[in-house]
């Protein structure tokens, strides 16, 4: 995706500052740039860390069971017949708790194998499966307890309460979810008829 | 926050885990994935830095104002909210330029707080997933995500607006 967007960035700035006659701005904009990143990486650099640590020992306790029984009834409702695949139900439910958990390197890899154990029971092996599709929606919901990023950049730029807006990003999060299912739901059914 | 730390460390100590070895284990996977994303994030940064002061971001706001304006839509997160979808590292960038030039406390600078956290980057995912299993055929899976975006990206602001009306 950026090997088309970031060269359309650049050269479309360059243009149209050309055009504009906005090129000193640039100037100043191509030599400040990268103290943005640098600034961004060392406050990221600490609480990713930290939260890494702290989550990795709540993955490595019963914590994961607990969840893992709380999310088999609504994984059971999202994905109707997973019970057929216990491999495929399993790393659904770690890649799920991994993105409540934060852990995105972790949920990566298991929806992906997930995603492989679907494709074993699919019937079209072009064309994603309705549970699928159920597994795509949930990842691209951000399912996160703590918004560790965001959190560490309010932080950084010396924000009275950083963490002030994890309630509203619950919501949010969970509004967002709602939908997406609920339309992921609809176009399962229209394509059934 | 604390109270979740709490908790989870009690855990590791009932169940007689090694919790001090667990942390220092996770920091590093924590201190690497940051790592690996700095130069992501320098070009970023720079791409970002460059549209920004080449005035073509106010350009194309304004020709979009009015619409924005319609739906009561903070036209300082627009450029946020086109790009949330697409790219990770860039709407990081992006929402980092906005949190500071507005002010992280504001409410232009919290409701770039809340999309951050509370939407993710759709069509990355998209493909990854898609591609790993090499399926071409996606059923309109796009318009579920993206609505999942945009009732997220619409939520938070209207929670922030009530929440912390001022």
């Amino acid at each position: 995706m950026l090997n088309i967007l970031w060269p359309i960035f650049v050269v479309l700035s360059i243009f149209f500052a050309v055009i504009s006659g906005n090129v000193e701005n640039l100037n100043r904009a191509i030599s400040t740039s990268t103290e943005g990143a640098v600034s961004l990486t060392l406050t990221l650099i600490g609480t990713t860390c930290l939260w890494s640590g702290i989550m990795e020992i709540a993955s490595n306790t019963k914590i994961v069971d607990y969840l893992a029984g709380v999310l088999k009834k609504i994984i059971k409702y999202l994905f109707p017949n997973i019970n057929k695949n216990e491999n495929a139900q399993k790393k659904i439910i770690m890649n799920v708790i991994a993105n409540i958990l934060g852990l995105g390197n972790a949920a990566t890899p298991l929806g992906l194998q997930a995603m492989e154990e679907l494709q074993k029971d699919n019937i079209e092996k072009d064309k994603l499966s309705n549970n699928m599709m159920m597994l795509i929606v949930l990842n691209t919901a951000s399912l996160q307890i703590i918004p560790t990023t965001v959190i560490a950049i309010r932080t950084s730029l010396n924000s009275e309460n950083p963490t002030k807006i994890i309630f509203p990003i619950w919501l949010s999060t969970i509004c967002a979810a709602i939908v997406g299912i609920i339309i992921t739901k609809l176009l399962i059914k229209a394509d059934n008829n | 926050m604390p109270i979740i730390i709490f908790i989870i460390i009690i855990f590791g100590i009932k169940e007689n885990k090694n919790v001090f070895d667990l942390f220092i284990k996770g920091a590093k996977k924590g201190l690497e994935i940051t790592v690996k994303i700095f130069p992501t994030l320098i070009g970023l940064f720079f791409a970002i830095g460059l549209l920004n002061n080449s005035g073509i971001i106010e350009y194309i706001t304004k020709i979009v104002e009015p619409i924005l304006e319609f739906i009561k839509f903070p036209k300082e997160i627009f450029p946020l909210a086109l790009l949330r979808p697409i790219s990770g590292s860039a709407s990081l960038a992006v929402a980092t330029e906005i949190i500071k030039n507005n002010g992280v406390d504001s409410m232009v600078g919290l409701i770039a707080s809340v999309i951050m956290g509370a939407t993710e980057t759709t069509l990355y995912t998209i493909a990854v997933y898609t591609s790993s299993v090499r399926i071409k055929k996606t059923r309109n899976i796009l318009i579920a995500s993206l609505a999942a975006d945009v009732t997220g990206i619409m939520m938070s602001i209207i929670f922030c607006k009530i929440l912390f009306a001022m």
